[in-house]
């Protein structure tokens, strides 16, 4: 693979992004330089310096990228690429680079990259290219560069400590709500608040009270059926999710996380189980906690499919009848290049599912979705960015459907927001669910 | 800090049976977990009584009123218990089953002054937002409330507000400033990119936050005045009760160390440095620290102790007289007390904040191992275990403990209140 010449005139998008371009108009070429030395000075060390000089720029991370893939292999969208355009361009020039190149650079580390790992899988020598690209989003948010989209949502984590502007009585009522719903269907169900000593924090990301309230009450019947001992707060910290990781504002991603742990930690629970979510994942078990200086979550926390997995291994979830629609399942990136869950998926879709027709590839090998990493979250004017640049995901789709598959499962809000695009766009004419949804359909209630 | 009045409370009686909560269940359609009052002599629960209709269940009694919901049963320090309660809609604070006379569209966040007298809760009311104090409402509104906090003496009350109408996705408008402090409903005069944690002093005529002045700029503000140091983010600020000043763990250069006044104040930094608490006389200092990275300890006025935990720190408390530190400890999944540096021998699945005797010389703490609840002493334990237990407290002597739990299996339910001479523990 060559790697692409830089021609900022080819590069510049013509999308208007207010976050971005005023940004970039408050730049001078000194403020850039200092921000990005001051930077990379106090921020970065070995693991960059070894990551930039061990890339032999061979080249054999570009297959593993679907914006590459999708743009008929189109250099510019490798992994090598992008790092090209943005990262090594910085250091070789020493941070003398234009407001023009921010722009461009803030384009690409934002847009045009899901952090999704897929590239470090096939480098030979393990390179996250994610990381560099972190590092240029980082240096982004650091210059103001930032699309307004996903810098709103960053404000709202910061004011409410959710990305949703959801306030503190909303969350509550919510709450109450959807147990007053379910309790129309189980008379004892409850969602328990602020129980202390309870053996489970459930935390979710706040579209769910916001948009997806179905999904909580789901959670709720799930958990009152397999007599799961849990409880959800009453108070700011119960949003696990984190876009700041993703504009690079480390800081309010360590406030964000800083939150959700102390809840837990109030709340003397011996865990977490988290939502559907894949980009919370990567913040709660991998980013945002070492931030904090914790190796490890403090408090232990487990994504959803792995509580599926437990109730229905353990008999605790026993299924009426299994779904019967053929059905293929989207390995989200955060949780299976982040901690290897793909088995489990499995084993939870065998367990719900008649028929499971598998995508290829496959498991940590898989494409991600296109709206991961935050791109979903830089907003409207750049829905087009992902689908052209996650054509490659729909042709894996067709193909499986060709094989039968009528259903999509994804344990992933971002999984499905991007995949309700490609859907929509490509005519691709699938049902998209999470796991939670399966499983309240088939699975056995109290009369 | 919570004052209960130690002296007004029963010392003499050994065990006594206050009510079999187990009887509830076959009382009512739904007994939700149970609450004691800090002297023990109370035990209360959420309990439903019909389709959609709540009460609160006391003893053997129940409350008179009937609601369609009822959530938030706290019992305040002077043992009287409030519970948010809802009747068609209308939400109000009922306390000891007297209803406050005014309702809202929602209540939530109770607090209480350290002798309990005072008790305050956010409120909203046709999208406004407030606090109550003892039904009383503040006469300011706002377009929302959080990080509500309540003096020392439960006088004042502190709150963050949007001060200027955010339109939604103007992020330019969001970094100029929106937010501010309230403090008795009247806002500071300046306004903040973000405000968080909120300190009162101890005369309750200050207030300190952690502020936000551009997307990169932290710093203390102090009724409303900004330090004139700024620092890549701070944490929660406090008041030292010896001289007003005030201290913040700060972040500088990436590692994190405890400014006073704007000012340095400890001469080394930490990975990580969070919670910092004053002692009852404000000498000391102590915090939770990782002095290297991933492992966590208790510092006292900079120092850290030699012991360190690989999971977390947390929940620490000095002795009444300060010369003592306790705190809950983590490593490997297991929990444990550590006092002064020392790790208690035992681990635990679960423990809960440490308690000082009044003359500092005994630390207890509720413990929990595979399901089964007790108290432990300075290490020993409890040879008895509960199905449900609440946090021991010491007599004003220092020479007992009471014990307020739930004996039994979950089929049983008999909650007692008792108290030991400490010695019947520790031997």
């Amino acid at each position: 693979m060559a790697e692409p010449a830089i021609n900022k005139k080819d590069e510049i998008n013509k999308v208007v992004d207010e976050g971005i371009d005023k940004g970039i108009a408050r730049l001078t070429p000194e403020k850039i330089k200092q921000v990005i030395n001051k930077v990379l000075a106090s921020e970065t060390g070995a693991r960059l310096k070894a990551y930039v000089e061990t890339c032999v720029h061979c080249g054999l991370c570009s297959e593993a990228c679907h914006y590459y893939l999708s743009h008929d292999n189109d250099p510019k969208y490798s992994p090598a690429g992008k790092v090209k355009q943005t990262i090594w361009e910085i250091l070789k020039k020493k941070g003398n680079v234009d407001p023009e190149f921010i722009r461009n650079a803030s384009r690409i580390a934002y847009t045009e990259c899901n952090l999704c790992r897929r590239c470090a899988m096939y480098c030979p020598f393990g390179i996250d290219i994610a990381y560099l690209m972190s590092i240029v989003r980082r240096l982004c948010h650091m210059l103001g560069v930032t699309p307004l989209y996903i810098q709103d949502t960053a404000h709202s984590h910061s004011a409410c400590l959710n990305q949703m502007w959801v306030k503190e009585d909303e969350w509550i009522d919510s709450l109450f709500w959807q147990e007053e719903e379910a309790q129309d269907e189980i008379s004892s169900l409850r969602i328990p608040l602020e129980k202390e000593g309870a053996e489970t924090l459930y935390s979710v990301i706040a579209p769910e009270p916001k948009f997806r309230a179905q999904l909580i009450y789901q959670a709720a019947v799930i958990m009152n059926v397999a007599g799961v001992d849990f409880t959800m707060p009453a108070t700011p910290g119960w949003d696990n999710s984190d876009l700041c990781m993703f504009t690079g504002d480390y800081e309010m991603m360590g406030r964000l996380k800083k939150a959700h742990f102390e809840t837990a930690m109030r709340l003397k629970v011996k865990r977490i189980v988290m939502g559907e979510c894949g980009h919370a994942f990567r913040s709660v078990y991998d980013v945002g906690n070492r931030w904090l200086a914790w190796k490890m979550p403090p408090i232990p926390i487990i994504h959803a499919v792995e509580l599926y997995y437990e109730l229905l291994k353990e008999g605790k979830i026993k299924i009426t009848k299994k779904y019967d629609k053929p059905v293929t399942f989207q390995d989200p990136c955060n949780i299976v290049r982040g901690k290897g869950l793909h088995e489990k998926a499995r084993y939870v879709v065998n367990a719900i599912c008649e028929e499971f027709i598998e995508m290829h590839p496959n498991r940590e090998h898989n494409y991600c979705c296109c709206a991961g990493g935050g791109v979903i979250n830089t907003g409207p004017q750049y829905k087009m960015t992902r689908i052209k640049g996650n054509r490659i995901k729909a042709e894996q789709l067709f193909a499986t459907k060709a094989r039968g598959a009528k259903v999509i499962i994804a344990p992933c809000h971002n999984c499905h927001g991007g995949i309700e695009d490609i859907n929509h766009h490509f005519g691709l004419d699938m049902e998209l669910h999470f796991l939670g949804d399966i499983i309240y359909k088939v699975m056995e209630k109290p009369e | 800090m919570v004052m209960h009045n130690l002296s007004t409370w029963d010392w003499e009686t050994g065990k006594k049976l206050i009510v079999d909560t187990g009887k509830w269940k076959n009382m009512f359609d739904g007994v939700e977990e149970p609450y004691a009052s800090p002297d023990g002599e109370r035990i209360v629960a959420v309990v439903k009584t019909g389709d959609m209709e709540f009460r609160v269940c006391e003893n053997d009694t129940l409350w008179e009123s009937t609601f369609d919901k009822v959530w938030y049963l706290k019992f305040g320090p002077d043992n009287r218990l409030t519970a948010l309660v809802s009747d068609m809609g209308a939400w109000t604070v009922s306390v000891d089953g007297v209803a406050w006379e005014n309702t809202f569209d929602f209540l939530w966040n109770t607090k209480f002054g350290a002798d309990g007298k005072n008790i305050t809760v956010a409120a909203q009311k046709d999208m406004e937002y407030f606090a109550v104090t003892n039904d009383i409402s503040w006469e300011a509104r706002f377009s929302d409330l959080s990080n509500l906090t309540i003096s020392h003496d439960g006088k004042r009350v502190a709150g963050v507000v949007p001060t200027i109408p955010i339109k939604q996705g103007d992020i330019f408008q969001f970094q100029e400033g929106c937010y501010s402090a309230v403090v008795d409903g009247k806002t500071w005069d300046a306004n903040f990119v973000n405000v968080w944690g909120l300190a009162f002093s101890h005369d309750s005529d200050h207030v300190a936050a952690e502020v936000r002045t551009s997307l990169y700029d932290y710093t203390i503000a102090v009724d409303g005045v900004l330090w004139d140091k700024v620092y890549s983010s701070v944490w929660m600020p406090q008041f030292s009760p010896a001289n007003g000043s005030v201290t913040a763990p700060v972040r500088i250069a990436g590692k994190w160390t405890l400014a006073q006044d704007g000012n340095s104040f400890w001469d080394r930094s930490f990975y990580q440095l969070w919670h910092h608490m004053y002692s009852p006389d404000g000498k000391k200092i102590a915090a939770v620290v990782a002095p290297k990275y991933g492992r966590w300890t208790i510092a006292v006025d900079g120092n850290p102790w030699s012991l360190t935990f690989g999971d977390l720190v947390t929940d620490a408390v000095f002795s009444p007289d300060g010369s003592r530190i306790a705190c809950i400890g983590k490593e490997d999944g297991k929990y444990t007390i550590a006092v002064d540096g020392r790790a208690w021998g035992e681990t635990y699945n679960m423990v809960w904040q440490p308690v000082f005797s009044p003359d500092s010389r005994r630390v207890a703490a509720k413990v929990e191992k595979n399901g089964r609840y007790t108290i432990v002493i300075d290490g020993k334990s409890l040879k008895k275990s509960y199905e449900a237990l609440w946090d021991p407290v010491f007599s004003p002597d220092s020479k007992k403990i009471l014990i307020k739990g739930i004996e039994g299996d979950s089929e049983d339910g008999k909650y007692f209140r008792q108290v030991l001479t400490v010695t019947e523990i520790t031997g």
